[in-house]
């Protein structure tokens, strides 16, 4: 599953990538497989979302969510 | 090690002269870690902005106090998270670090700032800053939030492990400042070796390249050329910023990225990965935590209100009220002591001065027009004020990411807030602030639409046409005056909005845009910080009031004032209607009167408008010197409360027939003209030089003038046949 799948408060573990060549800039501000995810909240029209990687609060929207696979916790 | 510890000797030798330069230190940081506070801590007072040549950015520097020592100058480089850049501004980050920004020289000394709470990811710049060869500090600030959220930090574990030295701050209270002064004055620590350790394929290629590097620049450091090296095949954009390197070079790097790919290597991750693999197992090492798995930060707790589906965009009005209220009555006041001022240094200047043509230049000319603008320093004052307070305590992300999805809507996203909220103060500062923007279709739809939105510029010409022809009174505790003003608002940010959506659609395409964002925690704003960047910005308001539109007040004036009109031989005086109809400047906006006269405008307003073109405000001290050319036999015109007077003769003006030069129509027909009408040199000049061509700013100067025409016209003739004019 990807990480827009996620519920707010539910965790997840990075698998991969459902494209060949993931945003370059994600992988920089540390998402990468094996890297535990958490969703936090949903922005009042439910996009973009906030997730919580290494410590620090990122918002990605729905659409780049998708693009990480992951492992629910 | 050995070969690379000698840069620093190096980097003085090529520089040596016969006075020795301050020692260079460049302070490098990701975005929100403090980094401002760290140099405005270091400098005090003793700092200069100004910008990079040839592009917008801005450039902060400083010195830190002698004292004895060695004299060290910062150089404050803008936030990022990479030196692999994706904007501007990184890139000008990663470019003043190598030392390849104009006129800079490559830094003796690199301060990188991390934010102690987040330290993981901050290590990943580190780590890129740290291969570049050049001494390195590693200053661990916000030491006092992160304490306060159960993590601390071994910083001399820290320091063994990255091989730096590691300074622990708190540099919102000025912990640990002395101590980076003091290490910032001594003497410089050795370059650390790379200790990640790269992929053996991509080392393979990157040694090779690396070699050639050796013999095309051969004063780079082996630490250096390995990271140029390194560089230049993992970026893929490396080659649009790297200036020095030769079209054989990158050849070579096309050919190594060729072998890489057929062996499956994907270069770009694995440089990324292979950082990581290094910098996660070292952060666990020396980051301890003494808290609960399930605590949440005070940050977390504020933002499960402020981005709340319902509480959070109410927040978001809310905040917006209180700026508005505060930029349109909190200002009034000291508006009103300036307005006084100014009135009684005309008096005085009157009664100094023998009359005459210099004494009509003095006041009428330069007091009058410099006055019309100084006036809106108290509003301009409190919109940087609170726009940098917003932005120091980390709300404006907030702002952005509840945002992004009604902006998408129209082809913008919620990085376009923070340059369009910008925008209300002045377009130039919104469409620089652009630069963030790491999609460049995204970047050009928020620059052409960013002039729609009010400016404080047009503020002056609002205020003084809605004082003249609104009527007072109001409906419950809402004024009509109040209500027209915020109609002007609403109308422009709708004009903006719709005017995105169809460039998006017609003109500008491309992919939708990404979207990552960091969240950074709440801080609770340095009053310094915000204070020292709002008097930055009004001292090049001033710098503004006081040259260019000076130079146009007394162009304006000489333009309204010569040719001379002969005496009127019965009473020996210049007929004041007279003179200005026949000066050079009723002669121009004759010349043009006709495309106004649809729209309702005479050839006076059209001279204003002329000259609104040098900035939107100049229009008001533009009818003042108009007026007070055409009234100067009336000495209760003058000296008395500018706008007040000059409100008594734009009322009191006719057309030769006795029809009334401005009827309420006209006025709302101007108004309209001005929400949408592009009239501002300084907003085309920053266009053109953002987007590097000049088709951008012409069309944008074109299509706003069009739709200004239309809907003037509309409103003025539409006006008429309904009976109201």
């Amino acid at each position: 599953m990807t990480l827009d799948q996620l519920k707010p408060g539910e965790r997840g573990i990075v698998t991969g990538w459902t494209s060949p060549e993931p945003p370059s800039r994600l992988l920089e501000l540390g998402i990468l497989q094996g890297t535990q995810l958490e969703i936090i909240r949903t922005a009042p029209m439910g996009d973009p979302i906030d997730v919580r990687v290494r410590g620090y609060h990122l918002s990605l929207r729905r659409q780049e969510a998708g693009l990480i696979e992951v492992r629910p916790l | 090690m050995s070969t690379s510890s000698s840069q620093p000797g190096e980097a003085a030798l090529s520089s040596a002269t016969s006075t020795q330069p301050p020692r260079l230190v460049a302070l490098a940081g990701n975005p929100n870690v403090g980094k401002t506070t760290v140099f405005n801590q270091l400098t005090g007072m003793r700092q200069k902005v100004g910008n990079y040549p040839g592009v917008t950015v801005e450039r902060k520097t400083g010195l830190l106090p002698a004292n004895g020592g060695p004299a060290v100058e910062i150089v404050d480089v803008p936030g990022t998270y990479s030196l692999n850049p994706r904007s501007l501004d990184e890139e000008i980050a990663y470019r003043v670090l190598v030392g390849e920004m104009g006129d800079h020289r490559r830094p003796d000394l690199i301060v990188c700032v991390v934010d102690a709470g987040n330290l993981e990811r901050n290590l990943y710049l580190t780590s890129q800053v740290i291969d570049l060869g050049i001494p390195t500090i590693v200053a661990l600030n916000m030491t006092d939030s992160a304490e306060r959220n159960g993590i601390f930090i071994d910083h001399e574990g820290l320091s063994r492990e990255l091989g730096v030295p590691v300074i622990p701050l708190a540099a919102s209270s000025g912990r640990g400042i002395d101590e980076l002064k003091a290490a910032l004055k001594g003497p410089l620590p050795p370059v650390a070796p790379r200790r990640w350790i790269v992929p053996p394929e991509l080392e393979k290629e990157v040694n090779e390249l690396a070699e050639d590097l050796a013999r095309e620049i051969p004063n780079l450091c082996p630490t250096a050329r390995f990271a140029d090296a390194l560089r230049a095949i993992v970026n893929t954009t490396a080659k649009s910023y790297e200036s020095h390197h030769s079209p054989p070079f990158w050849e070579k790097v096309e050919a190594a990225r060729q072998r890489l790919r057929k062996k499956g290597v994907l270069y770009e991750q694995a440089e990324i990965i292979a950082r990581y693999q290094w910098i996660t197992p070292l952060t666990k090492r020396v980051v301890h935590y003494r808290r609960a798995e399930s605590h949440r930060t005070l940050s977390e707790r504020i933002d499960a209100f402020l981005t709340h589906r319902i509480f959070g965009p109410l927040f978001f009005l809310l905040v917006l009220l209180v700026v508005f209220e505060a930029v349109f009555s909190w200002a009034q006041p000291f508006m009103d002591w300036i307005n006084q001022g100014m009135a009684s240094l005309s008096t005085l200047v009157e009664g100094a001065m023998a009359p005459g043509i210099l004494r009509s230049l003095v006041v009428d000319g330069a007091l009058a027009g410099v006055g019309g603008i100084v006036i809106f320093l108290p509003q301009i004052l409190l919109l940087f004020f609170f726009l940098g307070l917003l932005e120091d305590t980390g709300y404006m992300a907030r702002v952005a990411f509840i945002m992004d999805r009604p902006m998408r809507r129209f082809g913008l996203s919620g990085r376009s807030v923070v340059p369009l909220i910008s925008s209300y103060a002045c377009a130039v500062p919104g469409i620089m602030a652009t630069r963030t923007m790491d999609n460049e279709q995204d970047r050009l739809t928020t620059i052409m639409v960013a002039p729609f939105i009010t400016c404080s510029a047009r503020l002056p010409v609002y205020t003084l046409v809605i004082a003249a022809f609104v009527p007072s009174g109001g409906i419950l505790f809402i004024s009509y005056k109040a209500a027209t003003l915020l109609a002007l608002y609403v109308m422009g940010t709708a004009t903006a909005m719709i005017a995105a959506w169809v460039l998006r659609r017609k003109l500008i395409d491309g992919a939708e845009s990404t979207f990552f964002m960091e969240l950074p925690p709440y801080h609770r704003p340095r009053l310094r910080d915000v204070s020292w960047r709002m008097t930055e910005r009004v001292k090049v308001f001033l710098t503004r009031a006081g040259t260019i539109i000076l130079a146009m007040s007394i162009l304006l004036w000489a333009l309204a004032a010569f040719p001379q009109a002969p005496a009127d031989p019965l009473t020996g005086q210049v007929d004041p209607g007279s003179q200005l109809r026949q000066s050079f400047m009723g002669r121009a906006g004759q010349v043009w009167e006709p495309m106004l006269r649809p729209l309702g405008f005479d050839w006076k307003i059209g001279v204003a408008l002329l000259s609104s073109f040098a900035a939107r405000e100049v229009v008001v001290s533009a009818l003042g010197t108009i007026y007070s050319v055409g009234d100067s036999g009336d000495p209760a015109a003058e000296g008395g409360g500018m706008s007040h007077s000059l409100i008594e003769s734009m009322r009191r003006d006719r057309y030769p027939d006795g029809r009334p030069v401005w009827t309420p129509l006209v006025a709302a027909s101007l108004l309209i003209f001005f929400v949408l009408a592009c009239q501002c040199m300084s907003t085309l000049a920053v266009v053109k030089r953002e987007t590097n061509s000049w088709r951008w700013p012409l069309f944008m100067w074109t299509y706003m003038f069009v739709l200004a025409w239309v809907a003037s016209f509309v409103v003025y003739q539409g006006g008429r046949l309904l009976g109201w004019g």
